[in-house]
């Protein structure tokens, strides 16, 4: 019955969605196709090998980088997750002097060009003796991926009704018990969202962690950079293969868990 | 109910807003066990009246006592007062077991208390088999059984209903209505009830307060507040009313002659003073009309319209100064054809006297008679009663 006005696509329309899919995803096609190929150059598939896994593995300096960006994604998407979620209660919660400002200034870091960031970092970390580190990085990392938090957080807030909220405390519950029992089991689907932005944006980042990544604590993106300027060789077609996998499966498993939220 | 201990004492409370005053040096006692039911129109602090019981909202002068203790500055969550909510407010991701067993889990009753009384309550709103339930699964009624349900299992010294079946279908609303007036009465428990529906007020409760621009216009029975209105605005809001002004001419022998526009009547005495100005406030089904004249009333009229309003028959009396009264009589009463000249009169003990009072007098009830007269501007005074 839904159904009942929705018709077939005609053929232009089946035409246009292919090109726009074709679009959207040959680039990653070639590079995973390219990823199994016997050829070091990426112009002709000569052969099917999994020789440039083998390669990716055995590079201790790659393992590294991916340790690393294991660490700085996970410890980065935590905090900011956790500030993110609170700033958002707590701006929904609470009146004060100038919140129009304190808000506005929250979301500024989202505009802000990433390089400007970067540079406010390095200036930053060097006026107060701070060594670049693993530390520098995920704070840093924090930093731009907190407002995104926030944003999706508070999105959700605003819709809730705020009687839920008094009538938890109306119940006898205080402060943290109505955070805890009804507050978090609303807006969850909305914090994991946030979370997986913060997560996405801490792997792929490359502008400002090349400003505040320590000498050992280079992460895949940057090393990938350092790479394809030497021209891209198929480990590195190898790698982004398994990223764009390691990608979809969280992708995946967050919107199953999103779902089951939403439904409950 | 006189001799009733009082449970919560509001003194001098004022709320503003932006310096706009809602409330407004209010006073109200509520007595143990009994059913009070705030009246007013939409806006005039209802909400902010209930939600500074609750602890929602803190008055900026005046004092909330509850049992005797001071609780302004005290949080919702440390006080022993429930709300029902309107919109209903159950947590959405939990179920109705859940949602009811809340306020139990927080003050950390044993599990299997919590279980037996939940169990119970779930009986006595009558939403057995609902217990797995999520909120999104239930109607609109059965929602509000859950937050009425939800509250009482706390056992509050007073519950706080603000308009809790302002969303319900009118044939759901009047079985809630019954049922509310039961739970109450089988609990014991002391309800303030608020509504903006004269008609549920007066059904359900002990006693009604009306309120008017954040301010108490009358507090009292139904019965009181409908046959003994104090104030013009209260005789007003309260079903029909016909107001008439007019003041004290004559005093003698244990009688006084009171004066309109439009004519006098003969009253017993109630010890007022020479001269002084009142309205006379007649509901609508004790207006009576005659084709004779009626001892002690001198007040003619014409009927100018006759509305048969199922039950009863409405019937329109133009007077000389213009104003129309309105009648209400049962379908067995002879009723007077538009046209016919009448003289009106009613029940002296079926009246009420409103001091007239500047501040008392509101545009509106003007406008209204405005109005009514416009509508029937094609008729000229002079054609309503011919001149003697
Ligand atoms: N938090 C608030 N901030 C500013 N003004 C408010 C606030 N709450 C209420 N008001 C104002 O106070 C006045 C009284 O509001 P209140 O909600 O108490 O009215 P009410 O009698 O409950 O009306 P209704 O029958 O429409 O629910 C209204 O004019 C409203 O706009
Ligand atoms: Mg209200």
């Amino acid at each position: 019955m839904k159904k009942r006005f929705r018709s077939q696509p005609g053929p232009l329309a089946v035409f246009y969605a292919i090109l726009v899919y074709i679009f959207l995803y040959l680039p990653v096609a070639v590079v995973i196709v390219f990823s199994f190929n016997t050829s070091e150059r990426n112009i002709v598939f000569q052969g099917f090998t999994l020789s440039w896994y083998k390669t990716m593995f055995s590079n201790s300096e790659l393992m590294w980088a991916f340790r690393n960006t294991l660490i700085v994604a996970a410890v980065s998407t935590a905090v900011s997750t956790v500030l993110g979620t609170l700033c958002a209660v707590g701006m929904q919660r609470f009146e004060f002097k100038l919140k129009k400002a304190f808000n506005s200034a929250l979301y500024i870091p989202i505009v802000i060009p990433e390089l400007v960031f970067g540079v406010a970092f390095l200036a930053f970390f060097s006026l107060v003796h701070v060594d670049m580190s693993m530390a520098t990085l995920i704070i840093s990392h924090v930093t731009f991926s907190m407002p995104f938090v926030e944003v999706t957080v508070r999105s959700r807030l605003s819709g809730m009704d705020p009687s839920i909220r008094e009538a938890a405390m109306d119940l006898g519950a205080g402060e943290v018990h109505t955070f805890f029992r009804v507050i978090l089991p609303t807006i969850s689907p909305a914090v994991i969202s946030g979370a997986m932005l913060a997560l996405t944006l801490s792997l792929d980042d490359v502008v400002v962690s090349y400003f505040t990544a320590g000498p050992n604590s280079e992460t895949l993106p940057l090393m990938i950079m350092g790479m394809v300027k030497k021209g891209i060789s198929p480990d590195v077609n190898a790698l982004s293969t398994l990223m764009i996998l390691g990608t979809f499966f969280i992708l995946f498993f967050s919107t199953r868990i999103q779902r089951k939220l939403e439904n409950s | 109910m006189e001799d009733k201990k009082i449970i919560v004492r509001l003194r001098g409370v004022v709320k503003r807003f932006d310096g706009d005053v809602v409330v407004n040096h209010l006073d109200l006692d509520i007595r143990e066990g009994e059913f009070l039911t705030v009246l007013g129109p939409s806006g005039c602090g209802k909400t902010t009246t209930l939600r500074m019981l609750a602890g929602f909202e803190t008055p900026d002068e005046g004092t909330v006592e509850l049992e005797g203790k001071d609780v302004v500055g005290i949080p919702p969550n440390e006080r022993d007062v429930n709300t029902v909510f309107q919109n209903y407010a159950l947590f959405p991701h939990m179920t109705i077991e859940d949602n009811i067993a809340f306020g139990l889990v927080e003050k950390k009753v044993p599990k299997k208390e919590i279980r037996e009384r939940v169990q119970e309550m779930v009986k006595l709103v009558r939403l057995e088999g609902m217990e797995k339930r999520k909120p999104s699964q239930l109607s609109g009624g059965q929602k509000q059984r859950v937050a009425i349900a939800r509250a009482l299992i706390n056992n509050p010294k007073i519950l706080l209903l603000d308009e809790p079946l302002g969303a319900l279908d009118l044939k759901l609303r009047k079985q809630m209505q019954q049922e509310l007036k039961y739970l109450q009465k089988k609990l014991g428990i002391t309800f303030l009830y608020v509504t903006h529906d004269q008609e549920e007020a007066l059904l359900m409760s002990d006693r009604i307060v009306v309120m008017h621009d954040g301010r108490v216009e009358q507090i009292g029975t139904p019965e009181e507040v409908y046959n003994h209105p104090k104030t013009k605005y209260v005789a007003e809001f309260i079903g029909a009313s016909n107001l008439l002004e007019g003041y004290v001419t004559e005093i003698e022998g244990g009688r006084m002659t009171f004066s309109f526009e439009f004519g006098k009547i003969n009253l017993k005495s109630r010890g007022f003073k020479m001269e002084e100005m009142f309205y006379l406030c007649v509901r609508p089904e004790n207006l009576r009309m005659s084709q004779c004249p009626v001892e002690h009333f001198h007040i003619r009229g014409r009927v100018t319209e006759v509305v048969f309003a199922g039950s009863v028959n409405r019937t329109f009396v133009r007077l000389v100064n213009g104003q129309v009264l309105r009648a209400e009589s049962q379908p067995d009463v002879e009723i007077y054809p538009v046209g016919t000249l009448v003289y009106v009169y009613w029940n002296p003990d079926k009246c009420s006297f409103l001091h007239t009072q500047e501040d008392q007098i509101y545009d509106v009830i003007e406008e209204e008679i405005d109005k009514t007269l416009e509508e029937e501007a094609n008729v000229s005074i002079d054609d309503v009663l011919p001149s003697e």
